[in-house]
């Protein structure tokens, strides 16, 4: 050990403050991020474009958990100390943050007419006309099948108007013919369990707009859905392996070839590829179709920007270039995600990918345009996590088999209920 | 060479000492006022004052508040905001049909916890109290490489919680370790953490993997402290290993097993982090204790029910409280 | 059971071995394997690419498909061993797979392509540790900062520890005081709280106190622990009144006593409360990620736990990283274990 290491380092450290004392001349915009692949890392990839236009202004991306933006931000809003702007999917109580960004844009009406339909994500409702933030990316949930075990089997895949029904049947003859663990498996999340759901015909919302989600619909699409653990169709563990909501993806059962079908969504494509390389021959393919709808569920991330932002013109200005098309365009096609702009939906986005990645991000794209209204409406909903948080868990318990179909739909009814009560209580 | 570096680390430590000697000798001046200014009799406040400045902010306070929160309802946050509601989140918490079956109760994960968490209390204390001592007991014989064993059965004591969880679940998911061996081995594989027996006494392991290093220490030192001479004695008695055992061994192990139990107790109903990252609670809502329920309440749901896990946890803290009176009483009555 | 408990009781070892010293040295190689496997299969682990992480079954060691680089193709190319037809026993390079045919040529022999059913081949594994779980790490972050931040907050937190706990149990093991026991229960009983509980509340104080995203904000809520002033009396206890009133004889002032005498007296248990706060400090996650969301002030757990998504988690680096955040507590345990050892069988006697 050198002498006076400690003190070097102490030395260091200091300048180090200093320096980053000097850089805050320029206004800095603190942004919050976490990544499902590398979200943040290629929106800090872009940063040197927008700060040679911008040399007053300074962004940093502070990566953390997602768990950490869940958790924590609601109590750093609370607390007036939050980032100016959050990378989340939670739009419920943080909501009363939120700094509309309408006066700020340069062109508000570009915004709309490319981002309309995700920027309702964030308003209250249909009368709310602000723009609280920009979406990083739209999401698409459907089926992978792993075709290499169906070309196996010699069984014929369903066609794009097959039903789940059809697809449990396929699946478990593949499942059987090649000695494979399991049929299908569906992520851990009410999320994915709604495609399926709604296209039973699930409405989720009475006729007045609050949530009713246990209708004649869901009851018999979540009674399939137990059936199907219990009888071996899917492997318990996902779903009733885990307390709470807690999410948990099937995406190493199905790499390691274990599952035939695996309904999760267009996030995984770069991981599929990454992860499964040769080992087999992996697709995607539209969403199964139930009585009233073939769905899945859109979903997505926002960039929201906060009222507590002491810098909302800087923030405007940053949001504006990360919407503008080349620039969103670009970082869509770092990221492997689908666009949440129309025109570069209409145009197509160069993505870096393999040929079967390519085509599966095909499919998902021709999927989020067959989405049902009922979806939309489902994840535009700014409490959705409280209708999602409870199928996880109430189902998940019912798969464990600690209670019965019946007795989670009445919880999941009567937990809906309660936290809307408690939001309600002012 | 390696006189210069330990020359180097020798002055190094030379002058860390001297620089810790500076700190408490400009605190000498002030602290030989103090005794001067307000006596001998008061100077122990003076050495408490900044442990309990801490405690005031950072524990006393934060529990005050709490308990406000306790009585208010509503999503919001800030206090301020928050609506008045009196006792009706513990009148909530204790809505049951009947309180022997969880899923009869309006709360029933708050039920579920009080159940797991006493099976897991008095199992993990037990469990782990029979393991340290017979480790300790190993641990105490003449062996080849003590020490190294001492450290190894310290070593998990060291590991955060979130990576115990993480290392077990690879081992025990389906696709883990484990299942890898026995399937190697030729022998049918469990799904671990799917089963609620097996999850649970799982957890109860790990936990014991995790922490019973630190016990079997206290152990350990009880057993080196009695004197070799008691043995002795017995053993010209020709009495039987068993009985020097129970007559000996334990009645003067009595101290330190007192002190095991009580912080294992305490630690064992706070248990949360280790299992959280483990099962999430599951299978169901097999592993669901009382600090996950609290947790999960206040922070993971997207509506926050802070009154209602502030009212769940100010239950769970008096009902520690009453542990840690029984952890005096244990202990005073050995001061005599 | 009881039969065991009775032998391994007895204090033999002289001559031969007995059997109770087989069921020994048996209880101690199973408690390695125990103890210590799992920590070693992190290890292991953390040297796994991502796709070789999720593989089932486990390999012990790092395994990964070979691929070679063959001229006119940009990637190198997944090797594979054939095992029926007509070029079983070859190893070929995949070029590209249609449906249940493969395409591949022989490394050697590049220019012809050979067809093979996609059946009859299997993957050549080969032994790599992929240390760009280590290495990327650096670009991917600034992990100096990190470090820098874990330590200073780890070492100031835990000499403040050790300063004011020793304090408060000096006060209450040397001086008899009405509402000493008073103060004693309520420091005990705050042992009684599960932190999680207090969270929220102790986030609002630290952001009016201004602590927010700052070191001291992580380290003051932590100094004052139940546990650290309860050893340390405990210990304190132990110390012999005759020597303090010796030196008050000496017209030594208190503070000189406390500091002079006590303390070099309860190295022991200091050196307990050291490693125990050192641990707590390094390993502390919950409070720091309420409290820091400013990269540059994050701890190393906190970078740690970043590479966990909504929906996927980076496990090669959570791994990486895990292993080197275990490197220094490791460290100071190898270098202290005779201290802790000590301290705690001297902390646990009273």
């Amino acid at each position: 050990m050198k002498p006076g290491h400690g003190f070097r380092a102490l030395l260091a450290g200091m300048a180090l403050a200093t320096l980053s004392a000097g850089a805050n001349a320029a206004t800095e915009i603190r942004v919050a991020c976490y990544s499902d692949g590398n979200e943040c890392e290629a929106t800090q990839a872009l940063l040197p474009k927008f700060e040679k236009d911008h040399p007053d202004i300074k962004v940093v991306i502070d990566k953390q958990a997602y768990k950490a933006i869940l958790e924590s931000l609601p109590v750093q809003l609370a607390a007036g100390q939050g980032p100016d702007i959050a990378r989340t999917t939670d739009f419920g109580i943080i909501s009363q943050y939120f700094l509309d960004l309408r006066p700020l844009l340069k062109d508000a009406a570009y915004w709309d007419a490319n981002y309309g339909p995700t920027l309702d994500w964030l308003r209250a409702d249909p009368s709310d006309k602000g723009i609280y933030g920009l979406p990083t990316q739209i999401t698409v949930s459907a089926p992978f099948v792993n075709k290499t075990l169906f070309e196996q089997a010699k069984v014929e895949m369903p066609g794009p108007k097959a039903s789940w029904e059809d697809w449990a049947k396929a699946t478990r003859a593949v499942a059987k013919a090649t000695n494979v663990p399991f049929a299908m498996a569906w992520d851990r999340s009410g999320h994915r369990f709604s495609g399926p759901a709604i296209s039973a015909g699930a409405k989720y919302f009475a006729a007045d707009g609050t949530p009713a989600v246990v209708d004649d619909a869901f009851k018999a699409m979540a009674k399939s859905f137990v059936g199907w653990n219990q009888d071996g169709t899917m492997p318990k563990e996902v779903w009733g392996g885990q307390g709470g909501g807690g999410y948990r993806d099937a995406f190493e059962e199905f790499a390691n070839g274990q599952i035939v079908l695996y309904l999760s969504g267009s996030w995984n494509i770069a991981r599929m590829e990454k992860q499964i390389g040769t080992a087999f021959d992996w697709v995607a393919v539209p969403n199964p179709c139930g009585p009233a709808a073939c769905s899945g569920m859109p979903g997505g991330a926002e960039f929201v920007a906060f009222k507590t932002s002491k810098h909302p013109k800087e923030v405007a200005e940053f949001l504006d270039f990360m919407a503008s098309e080349p620039i969103y365009a670009e970082w869509m096609a770092t990221t492997s995600n689908i666009p949440a702009n129309a025109a570069l939906q209409k145009k197509g986005i160069q993505y870096k990918l393999s040929p079967a990645g390519t085509a599966a991000m095909n499919v998902f794209v021709q999927q989020g345009a067959l989405l049902s209204p009922v979806a939309y409406r489902l994840q535009g909903y700014r409490y959705k996590q409280v209708i999602f948080n409870p199928i996880a868990d109430r189902l998940g318990q019912a798969v464990a088999g600690q209670i019965t179909v019946d007795q989670a739909l009445d919880r999941i009814s009567a937990d809906v209920k309660d936290q809307l009560a408690t939001v309600a209580k002012k | 060479m390696s006189d210069a570096v330990a020359g180097r680390s020798g002055a190094l430590a030379r002058i860390g000492a001297s620089l810790i000697g500076l700190v408490f000798n400009l605190a000498e001046r002030p602290m030989a006022l103090a005794q001067r200014v307000l006596g001998a009799p008061r100077l122990p406040w003076v050495f408490l004052t900044p442990n309990l400045v801490v405690f005031g902010i950072f524990t006393f306070l934060p529990i005050a508040i709490d308990v406000y929160y306790s009585l208010t309802g509503g999503a919001q946050l800030l206090p301020a905001d928050r609506p008045f509601v009196g006792a009706q989140n513990f009148r909530e918490l204790f809505e049951c049909e009947s309180y022997l079956d969880p899923t009869s109760c309006k709360r029933d994960l708050f039920w579920f916890g009080i159940y797991n968490t006493a099976e897991f209390v008095v199992l993990q204390v037990g469990l782990m109290v029979v393991f340290s001592l017979i480790t300790a007991l190993v641990l105490n014989r003449k062996i080849i490489g003590r020490s190294f064993f001492r450290a190894v059965f310290f070593y998990p004591v060291l590991l955060s919680p979130v990576v115990v969880a993480l290392i077990w679940k690879w081992i025990l998911q389906r696709q883990g370790l484990l299942n890898a061996a026995l399937d190697g081995a030729g022998l049918s594989t469990v799904n671990w953490l799917l089963d609620a027996h097996w999850a649970f006494g799982w957890t109860v392991f790990v936990s014991i993997w995790a922490h019973m290093g630190f016990y079997t220490l206290i152990l350990l030192a009880g057993l080196q402290a009695i004197p070799r001479d008691v043995y002795e004695a017995a053993e010209m008695d020709s009495a039987s290993p068993w009985r020097v055992f129970r007559r000996i061994t334990l009645p003067l192990l009595a101290p330190n097993l007192a002190v095991v139990v009580v912080l294992a107790l305490i630690r064992a109903v706070q248990i949360f982090d280790e299992v959280y990252v483990l099962t999430g609670g599951g299978p169901g809502s097999a592993t669901t204790f009382m600090v996950q329920y609290v947790f999960q309440t206040a922070f993971s749901q997207q509506v926050r029910q802070y009154g209602l896990a502030a009212a769940a946890s100010l239950l769970l803290a008096s009902v520690l409280f009453g542990l840690t009176l029984l952890q005096l009483r244990s202990m005073r009555s050995k001061d005599r | 059971m009881r039969r065991l408990l009775a032998m391994l009781a007895a204090r033999r070892g002289r001559g031969r071995l007995h059997w109770t010293d087989w069921a020994s040295y048996l209880h101690l190689l199973l408690g390695l394997l125990v103890m210590f496997g799992p920590v070693l299969w992190l290890v292991l682990s953390s040297f796994k690419s991502e796709a070789g992480l999720i593989e089932f079954p486990p390999r012990l060691l790092p395994y990964e498909q070979a691929r070679v680089s063959v001229q006119g193709y940009p990637q190198p190319l997944p090797v594979f061993r054939i095992t029926a037809g007509d070029f079983k026993g070859r190893e070929l390079a995949e070029v590209r797979r249609i449906g249940l045919q493969a395409q591949m040529l022989d490394p050697a022999s590049p220019g012809e392509i050979l067809r093979v059913p996609a059946q009859d081949r299997e993957r050549v594994m080969r032994l790599h540790f992929a240390l760009e779980n280590y290495t990327d790490l650096a670009g991917r972050f600034s992990f100096g900062t990190y470090l820098w931040n874990s330590v200073f907050i780890t070492v100031t937190a835990t000499l403040i520890t050790l300063l004011i706990n020793s304090m408060a149990a000096f006060a209450l093991s040397k001086y008899r005081f009405s509402g000493r026991d008073a103060i004693f229960v309520t420091i005990l009983a705050t042992l009684m709280i599960p932190p999680t509980i207090i969270l929220v509340p102790n986030f609002f104080i630290a952001s009016t106190l201004g602590l927010v995203n700052s070191p001291w904000g992580v380290i003051w809520p932590g100094v004052a622990t139940p546990t650290g002033v309860f050893l340390l009396r405990q210990y304190m206890l132990t110390i012999p009144d005759e020597l303090i009133d010796a030196a008050r004889m000496d017209n030594a002032s208190e503070w000189r006593i406390y500091w002079r005498i006590v303390l070099p007296l309860s190295a022991p248990a200091l050196a307990v409360l050291a490693i125990f706060s050192v641990m707590w400090r390094w390993n502390e996650f919950l409070w720091p990620m309420i409290v820091l969301n400013k990269s540059e002030t994050f701890t190393l757990q906190l970078a740690l736990n970043s590479f966990q998504g909504e929906l996927t988690t980076s496990w090669n680096y959570l791994l990486a990283m895990t292993v080197l955040t275990l490197l220094p507590v490791t460290a100071i345990f190898v270098l202290l274990q005779r201290y802790i050892t000590q301290g705690i069988a001297s902390a646990g006697v009273k």
